[in-house]
């Protein structure tokens, strides 16, 4: 597969399935202002996926649409990073998971927005504000429930320790990353890690949460399409209408 | 949660509006929550809105029981009423 469709698509994926996520949620927050938050957050992300999958749609150039991409491929087509398919658990979990993937998200974005390909720019300049809010949300809430009672300080430590050995994929660089890095597409894996390990370490430290050692052994695998049993679930629901019913105008 | 999540009232500025309106209010735990709250619950996040939050416990409002006494005497007296000056068409928002 091209390199650039294969970067794309898996931008598109982790705002996917991570939107579909956190609409499980919808009616389920702790309180009626927080399931608003988290509503917004996941039509953000359902925003950034139409954008990426319109644009790998036509890199593609089959003909498909971002329906197409989104319905109508399987869990091994799938591109996304295994943290956004870890499921939502409890809140703090949720919201670990959310902070984790934000930091990540942030640096990310900022490094797109000097993108070479203009496209790319112009999405992650569109999706910057956004991603500005969903960090500064998340990265509050971490600090307040890891520094508020005994429970939910241990509920976030817990959550933290389960959900690390996912944040490292994100920093994974294989093929297809590197010809995009070489491209000037894509920023540089280093600058980007030192980032993440940066901000997290300070909300964590505020949050007095303990971090993982930065080099603990890591999961990988989504981005090559070797994914957790709770991806083809979610697929499952999120495809069932367009798979039953193939074509339908909607 | 009435404890731990107090009423807040919301005063927002839309991107052209002149002065702060009350939109309603909400549930958060201290001011900062609030504000973000008020951010996803009354504005969707448009670009240019301020956003006032204040305790409801902290809004001291006038009593119905006193209306006459506040505002009725000087309806039945014109001269209180600065309408006899005809206004230049380049002053706006009085």
């Amino acid at each position: 597969m091209d390199a650039k469709l294969e970067y794309v698509l898996r931008q598109g994926d982790n705002a996917l399935v991570l939107s579909q996520q956190l609409s499980k949620l919808c009616g389920k927050g702790p309180a009626l202002e927080e399931d608003m938050a988290l509503a917004n957050v996941a039509l953000d992300l359902l925003g950034q996926t139409r954008m990426w999958l319109s644009y790998a749609a036509e890199l593609e150039g089959k003909g498909k649409t971002e329906d197409d991409l989104a319905y109508l491929r399987d869990a091994n087509d799938m591109r996304c990073c295994l943290i956004v398919e870890q499921p939502n658990g409890n809140y703090g979990d949720t919201l670990m998971r959310q902070f984790l993937f934000d930091t990540w998200h942030y640096f990310l974005m900022q490094g797109l927005a000097k993108s070479t390909d203009p496209r790319i720019a112009e999405i992650a300049e569109k999706s910057i504000k956004e991603v500005t809010y969903h960090l500064r949300r998340s990265g509050d809430l971490v600090v307040r429930l890891g520094d508020g009672t005994q429970q939910s300080h241990d509920r976030m430590q817990a959550a933290l320790d389960a959900l690390w050995p996912y944040s490292g994929e994100m920093f994974i660089y294989d093929a297809a990353d590197k010809q995009m890095v070489e491209q000037g597409v894509a920023p540089a894996v280093e600058g980007l890690r030192a980032d993440f390990l940066e901000h997290v370490g300070e909300i964590l430290a505020e949050a007095t949460l303990q971090m993982p050692p930065a080099d603990a052994w890591m999961h990988q695998g989504g981005k090559k399409g070797r994914h957790s049993e709770h991806l083809g679930y979610l697929l499952a629901e999120m495809q069932f209408l367009q798979r039953a019913y193939p074509g339908a105008e909607w | 949660m009435s404890k731990e999540w107090p009423l807040w009232e919301v005063f927002i500025r839309s991107q052209h509006g002149l002065a702060h309106k009350h939109v309603g209010s909400l549930h958060a735990p201290d001011a900062e929550m609030a504000v973000n709250n008020a951010r996803d619950v009354y504005t969707r996040r448009n670009e240019g809105v301020s956003i006032w939050v204040v305790r409801a416990a902290d809004i001291v409002a006038s009593s119905p029981g006193d209306k006459s006494a506040l505002f009725e005497p000087s309806n039945s007296k014109v001269y209180r009423h600065p309408t006899f000056f005809p206004m230049p068409e380049e002053v706006k928002n009085l």
